[in-house]
């Protein structure tokens, strides 16, 4: 969109075909990442979040295929790219960090081996300029002793500090973008903040992008500057964090923001989205939201929505079309 | 680490002991030394001189005893056909048999790695296809049709190679070794891959359902997004993981390439001690089939061992002693 964008998504359709017909699992979604930014990515499960960041990073598992639309990072389109030229890009432009650091390191291999092998394949230097930048890594994501520490396998780590050695390793080779695919899911509550806290600090040093996939709405309320929530594999709304968690325009949005116990008001219950996500098999007509959404109208089951922008956002629901109509849910 | 070894050397010794006694007991329903070592023209007189002679007139526990206490003397007894020490006839024997299982194992490895890897990397491909479909037949043809088979078409029809025996051998020391003439080495090479067949394709079929695993995982996906090269994505990451159980597999089955060399060597007249075996069967020769038997037991105890040392090789998590945490 503006000079600025990083990353460009455009109209992105991905499927899977399967015997039972085509399965469509994301479906025409558009964002920019500006650089330097953060954005968060919320849903829930099945969404299509994870599949949004694999998309990007060219490591859909076969038999999924990017059916449509562009990826662009900066003025180069990465999305039809061979796969030896997407390995140049791997790693060097984007880097991905997984849920789990349990098993998203190798256990066979030390801390050394696996940060010296990426700094080397993607900066041309010698082998113990490499463990140099790996010791020095290490110790800014928050390893203590690092230069000790780093010739330890895995499995002498804790789970958050595993996470930080998977977080040095995404940053080995000084990519513009991170795609951070709930990072913290799997980590103690304790140990959540410092991960957020370490990844959000060294991309703002960096300069680097950070996509944030997460369904902790506090962790995006903290951390990011816009927020894109999917659902059934669309895009609902987008738009800078203050204003959708304040004043949220998508009725599913709004009832995300509502699930979220708060200190300050005294609810007796939480409120909650009546029904589930449908399959991805049998989204219904219109808005894929129409038969959870408490504000349905008839429009709602015949066509379906685009993003369409509102303000300092673009949203998809009916009920922002009309000029006038400003009436929040 | 020594307290490992220790233990299972100890455990070892057990399994050996049980071995011993089974093979000891089984072979005395076999039959009778005496009628085939006497013959038709024989006395009561002869028997009775011979078997005490042999010291079977004893009663079991005795007879059982003597020989393990023969063994651990190194004294394997007398074999009752040829009148030798039986050590004198396996050392005789043994390298034809080590040099038969050690090539059929190599033949099993590579190629079973290699093609497992392959099928593995190229899941779709016909190639794989076709491998992994030929390779049922090397898993469901028994052992001696494939000699058979492999005799017609390349000693008998084709005539490229030797059909039976062990071709020249060279002297070196007390080993005798086929692998430095032409001959030799042209003879091995019928035996050895009927040998093998099974095992590599039972190797390949493994490496290549345990890459396919590891490639599923998350280290391997977070490798690649990583934008390591392809190569060390399949051969440093994953196949470095796919190993812990192969070697098992691999090591278990070594014991039994050497103990099902038994039916090669029947085959291709093969002289190794599985032949000595199956000779002495028919004879009812009970010092060298006991000692046979032991023999192949120590093998596997052996090969245990190592495989089980070759983990901590290959696992750092196993050794527990360079402590961790945090």
């Amino acid at each position: 969109m503006t000079d600025d964008s990083l990353l460009s998504v455009r109209d992105l359709v991905v499927q899977f075909p399967t015997r039972h017909g085509v399965l469509t699992a994301l479906d025409g979604i558009s964002f920019d990442i500006m650089r330097g930014e953060v954005l968060g990515v919320v849903g829930e499960s099945g969404a299509g979040k994870s599949m949004t960041g694999s998309a990007i990073i060219g490591l859909i598992e076969p038999p999924g295929r990017i059916a449509g639309g562009e990826i662009w990072l900066g003025d180069r389109r990465i999305d039809n790219l061979s796969m030896e030229a997407m390995r140049d890009i791997r790693g060097k432009r984007i880097a991905m960090v997984f849920q789990d650091p349990l098993t998203s390191l190798n256990p066979l291999f030390t801390i050394a081996d696996q940060l010296v092998e990426t700094i080397q394949t993607h900066l041309r230097v010698s082998a113990r300029e490499a463990r140099e930048r790996a010791i020095g890594l290490l110790d800014d994501v928050g390893i203590p002793a690092a230069a000790r520490r780093i010739d330890d396998y895995p499995h002498q780590f804790s789970g958050g500090m595993r996470q930080r050695v998977v977080i040095a390793l995404a940053l080995a080779g000084e990519p513009e973008l991170v795609i951070a695919d709930e990072p913290t899911t799997a980590l103690d509550v304790s140990v959540q903040a410092q991960i957020i806290d370490v990844l959000k600090r060294l991309c703002a040093e960096r300069g680097t992008s950070v996509m944030l996939i997460t369904h902790d709405m506090g962790v995006i309320a903290e951390t990011a500057d816009r927020v894109a929530v999917l659902y059934a594999g669309r895009l609902a709304e987008i738009g800078p964090v203050r204003d959708v968690i304040k004043h949220a325009l998508h009725p599913y949005t709004h009832g995300l923001m509502g699930s979220i116990p708060t200190l300050a008001q005294e609810e007796d219950r939480l409120i909650q989205i009546p029904g589930a996500m449908p399959r991805l098999t049998d989204i219904p007509p219109g808005c894929p939201f129409n038969p959870r959404c408490p504000r349905v109208f008839d429009r709602c089951h015949v066509e379906r929505p685009d993003p369409m922008p509102h303000g300092t956002r673009r949203v998809a629901c009916w009920l922002y079309d009309e000029p006038q109509g400003e009436a929040a849910p | 680490m020594l307290a490992f070894i220790i233990r299972r050397v100890l455990q070892s010794v057990v399994v050996l002991l049980i071995v011993g006694l089974v093979a000891f007991s089984l072979f005395r329903f076999v039959g009778d030394p005496i009628d085939n070592l006497l013959g038709q023209e024989r006395t009561i007189e002869d028997i009775e001189r011979l078997r005490g002679e042999l010291g079977l007139d004893q009663p079991f526990p005795v007879q059982y005893f003597n020989f393990l206490q023969g063994i651990s003397q190194g004294n394997f007894g007398v074999s009752y056909r040829q009148g030798r020490p039986v050590a004198d006839i396996l050392v005789e024997r043994l390298p034809a048999t080590l040099e038969l299982a050690a090539i059929s194992a190599l033949f099993a490895m590579i190629l079973g790695v290699t093609l497992g890897v392959y099928t593995a990397i190229r899941r779709d491909g016909w190639l794989s296809n076709a491998i992994m479909t030929a390779s049922l037949i090397g898993v469901s043809l028994p052992t001696f049709l494939i000699g058979i088979l492999l005799i017609y078409v390349f000693a008998v029809e084709l005539g490229w190679l030797p059909s039976f025996g062990r071709g020249e051998t060279v002297q070196i020391g007390w080993w005798s070794t086929g692998l430095l003439t032409a001959s030799g080495l042209k003879a091995i090479i019928l035996p050895a891959i009927t040998l093998g067949l099974y095992q590599m394709t039972l190797i390949m079929r493994l490496v290549r359902s345990e890459m396919l695993e590891v490639l599923r995982s998350d280290y391997v996906k977070f490798a690649r997004a990583r934008g390591l090269p392809q190569r060390s994505v399949y051969f440093r990451h994953a196949l470095k993981n796919t190993l812990v159980p192969v070697i098992t597999i691999t090591g278990l089955q070594l014991g039994s390439i050497i103990a099902f060399a038994i039916i090669t060597e029947t085959v291709f007249q093969w002289p190794g001690v599985g032949l000595l075996f199956i000779n002495s069967i028919q004879f009812v020769d009970i010092p060298v089939m006991a000692s046979y038997l032991m023999l192949i037991s120590v093998m596997f105890v052996v090969i245990n061992l190592i495989v089980d040392l070759l983990y901590f090789a290959i696992d750092p998590r196993l050794s527990a002693s360079r402590g961790g945490g945090h």
